[in-house]
């Protein structure tokens, strides 16, 4: 179901104009029809768009089934995807390009699609600029505001000791720094606005269904397509590049529409530093229980330890994570590296990141990991230990050279599954610092580039957001699939990688002979 | 020329040059002297490399060795006999202290290899294995490649240079009839090989640190007929250069392939002697009986 949902949705659907009984005409794309159960009417539901128009604010509509006069698909209908207010369904009437040179005349059609090229040139060319040195003022003013608050922290725990305060030339002039930088930003700020306003007044006029007409920003313009114009090879374009905007950008509307990107790369690095952080503990854990530690009521203690560990219900560890990591760990970090920070009251470690959370997740896969492993070196026959001792080796040589080789795909195995499993689990992220939406992602251009200590997105959390605090249930549902596919498909991504490169290991090693 | 050479790559490697002891047979020793300790009938034996006295083991409670003395002559192939579970696997486990492995083991008496008490607790095993080489019944070649297979034994004492592990690998493949069939194939897989090259694999494994002593517990007992006649015939080979003690269960082949016979029995040594005499005029009635068939 996931499967036929997720996939569906991005195929451009067609595009109905229905006239009902009551004169009424709706525009809308055909979502489902059902059978009220009490009454026995049929009734069918219609996702109309333009939400802000509607008198309820709503873009989802229901209407009995018997209550059509008729149905028709205008080949001229445009949809809209926009930044905000979902879809819109309409008509294009007219083009009005103010701001721009452009012809006044030829067909609106055409004008549309100049305008709204030239609309997206302007864009590109004044104001992206401008946005662009405003995030690098921004950098420079927290990097300024950081030292500010290093000095006036060490001048602080100075002046608490010695009653002269120290020479404050450092700290004027960082202040004065801070406030060019300041009124630098916000001059940009002014003309970026103006800039934007001034491209809002290139506007398309659109007749509604029921023939009002509506001015539509061309920048409130991200997509527009007619399906009911469109071929299936325009269908299958337009469908990719839906796929690609999903992995490639960045969310929009409160995450029901737009790309999960941001959620995707935080799934993915938080499983490979989960990984990292988890595997090596759990091949020492293992090694050391089964071929070091000598048999006796601790390890014995130990071992079942690991494995009620493994039963614990996630949440529990996410509790643990924020006890210990969030504010344990991270607050001694904050204390260490950070006290004019800390004292300010800002945590930089001691509030949940990437790096807590995938700690968390390490601490519940590794108990999988360290029975794997423990398992994996206890299936090797004992000809090979015995082989390899009989020639001189040592305990470690033999485990070094014989034996972990060997484990390698069984361990590989156990990895696979804690993997899976700790790419699905959301409950301990949310108290560790899954976030709906996060500014940046925990890699980037900026020093040091990785961020350890930035929240993140997450595809589980992406669904349990959009599916459960939405506040537009029909709208976010298209993307509650997509996301559960995506999700279901990294995992399996992931898997399959490690299953493909654990089979090729277990080429190596298995036999042909008898 | 090639065997000094690994020699001093190998630290503690026997002093004695493999040509003195090529031409010691049986015909050399007087067999018919036979010396009767404690009731076991005892070949005088010359020059031997392992003296075992009173030894002893316990797995846990269940005593698996009830006081075995005997020696072991240099350079020959000394086979033990025995019924199934009589302790010839244990026993030939202490000569180079495998039980070590087995938890709640405990052994008393001594075993002396070149005068050296190889029991006590104190001595270096490995050192210990790499003169007493094993191969088992089951040939349990690493997942590794065939050089990787023969250079194993090098490269954990240490060794890295190519040309000696090059050479090494040569030889002992070449000492224990394999080179032939493995010599355009080194860098495959040793699984891909037969059993029977397995098992040749596992004793050129045990040439290549150039043991003085090959212990082989029932070598033979997973292969085919031309296979096993492969093994003999290698052991008919390494004799002299090596001392060889091999368990069998296969009389034509212990008589084929020794010089001398041991007879275990429920733990206890019943009997040792020159093979052509133990398989002809045996002392003890067990004995008889064992090798003739007549035995439970
Ligand atoms: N690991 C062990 N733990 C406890 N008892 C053992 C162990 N290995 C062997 N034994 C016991 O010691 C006795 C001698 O066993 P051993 O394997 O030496 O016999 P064997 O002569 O090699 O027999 P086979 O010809 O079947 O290989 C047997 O009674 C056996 O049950
Ligand atoms: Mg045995």
């Amino acid at each position: 179901m996931v499967l036929v949902n997720g996939l569906g949705v991005f195929w451009p659907a067609a595009i109905a104009q229905v006239e009902l009984a009551d004169g009424e005409t709706v525009l809308g794309a055909w979502v489902r029809e059902e059978t009220n159960p009490d009454t026995d009417e049929e009734t069918f539901q219609l996702k109309t768009g333009n939400r802000e128009f509607d008198p309820q604010r709503m873009d989802f509509h229901w209407y009995p089934k018997d209550s059509i006069r008729q149905v028709s698909y205008p080949s001229d209908v445009y949809v809209l995807e926009r930044p905000e207010n979902g879809d819109f369904f309409g008509f294009l009437d007219d083009v009005q390009t103010p701001s721009l040179e452009l012809p006044g005349e030829g067909e609106p059609s055409e004008r549309f699609q100049a305008a709204l090229a030239e609309v997206r040139r302007e864009q590109a060319n004044t104001i992206e600029p401008i946005a662009r040195q405003l995030s690098l003022l921004n950098g420079q003013l927290q990097k300024i505001g950081n030292k500010i608050l290093k000095l006036e922290y060490r001048n602080k725990r100075a002046g608490a000791e010695a009653d002269a305060s120290l020479p404050d030339d450092d700290l004027a002039q960082l202040r004065a720094e801070e406030g060019e930088i300041k009124a630098q930003s916000d001059q940009l700020v002014a003309e970026k606005l103006a800039q934007e306003t001034a491209l809002r007044s290139n506007v398309a006029l659109f007749r509604t269904a029921s023939g009002e007409v509506q001015e539509i920003p061309l920048t409130n313009i991200v997509r527009w397509y007619q399906p009911n114009a469109m071929g299936p090879a325009a269908k299958i374009k337009h469908y990719a590049a839906k796929i690609w905007e999903l992995l490639a950008d960045e969310p929009r509307e409160s995450n029901t529409e737009g790309g999960l990107f941001p959620a995707i790369f935080g799934t993915v690095m938080l499983v490979f530093l989960m990984s990292i952080a988890c595997f090596p503990l759990g091949v020492l854990a293992g090694v050391y229980l089964g071929e070091y530690a000598r048999e006796g009521v601790l390890v014995r203690m130990v071992r079942i330890a690991v494995n009620n560990l493994a039963g614990i219900p996630s949440i529990v560890y996410g509790i643990f994570g924020l006890g210990f990591f969030v504010y344990g760990l991270g607050g001694l970090v904050d204390q260490w590296f950070f006290p004019e920070r800390a004292a300010a009251g800002v945590p930089t470690y001691g509030t949940g990141g990437i790096l807590w959370a995938s700690m968390t997740l390490g601490l519940l896969t590794v108990p999988v990991a360290i029975v794997a492993t423990e398992e994996a070196l206890r299936t090797i026959p004992r000809g090979f230990r015995e082989g390899s001792y009989a020639l001189g080796a040592t305990k470690f040589q033999t485990l070094w050279r014989v034996l972990l080789p060997m484990a390698t795909p069984g361990m590989m195995t156990g990895f696979i599954l804690a993997m899976a499993r700790a790419a699905g689990e959301v409950a301990p992220l949310m108290i560790t610092g899954v976030v709906k939406l996060a500014p940046n992602l925990p890699l980037d251009g900026q020093f040091p580039f990785f961020h350890p200590d930035r929240k993140f997105m997450h595809l589980g959390f992406h669904i349990f957001d959009i599916a459960y605090q939405s506040p537009n249930v029909e709208a976010s549902k298209p993307m509650v699939y997509v996301t559960t596919l995506l999700l279901v498909l990294i995992v399996l991504v992931m898997s399959g990688a490690a299953i493909y490169l654990r089979n090729q290991m277990a080429k190596r090693f298995r036999s042909r002979t008898i | 020329m090639l065997h000094c050479f690994t020699k001093s790559v190998l630290p503690d490697a026997s002093d004695s040059p493999a040509e003195d002891k090529r031409p010691a047979g049986p015909e050399r020793v007087s067999g018919s002297d036979l010396s009767h300790d404690g009731g076991t009938p005892q070949p005088a034996i010359g020059d031997p490399v392992v003296r075992v006295d009173d030894l002893h083991l316990y797995y846990g409670r269940n005593e698996a060795l009830q006081g075995i003395s005997m020696d072991f002559a240099r350079g020959q192939v000394t086979a033990l006999i025995g019924p199934s579970g009589c302790g010839k696997s244990t026993f030939l486990r202490c000569l180079n202290r495998m039980n070590d492995l087995i938890d709640d083991v405990r052994t008393t008496g001594s075993i002396l290899l070149d005068g050296q008490d190889i029991t006590d607790p104190a001595l270096d095993v490995i050192e210990l294995r790499r003169r007493v080489g094993m191969v088992f019944q089951r040939a349990t070649p690493f997942p590794k490649t065939i050089y990787e297979n023969v250079a194993y034994g090098l490269r954990i004492a240490g060794v890295s240079n190519r040309a000696a592990l090059d050479e090494a690998v040569e030889r002992s493949l070449r000492r224990a009839a394999l080179w032939d069939e493995v010599s355009d194939r080194l860098r495959e897989s040793a699984l891909g090989l037969s059993g029977g090259q397995h098992q040749r694999l596992c004793i050129a494994r045990a040439i290549a640190v150039n043991p003085e002593i090959i212990l082989m517990d029932e070598p033979c007992s997973a292969l085919d007929p031309r296979s096993t006649l492969r093994i003999e015939d290698l052991m008919a080979e390494l004799r002299g250069e090596y001392t060889i003690i091999t368990v069998t269960h296969n009389m034509q082949q212990a008589a084929r392939v020794s010089d001398y016979t041991a007879f275990l029995y429920e733990g206890e040594l019943i009997e040792v002697g020159l093979t052509k005499d133990l398989f002809t005029k045996p002392q003890k009635k067990e004995t008889e009986d064992y090798i003739t068939g007549r035995f439970g």
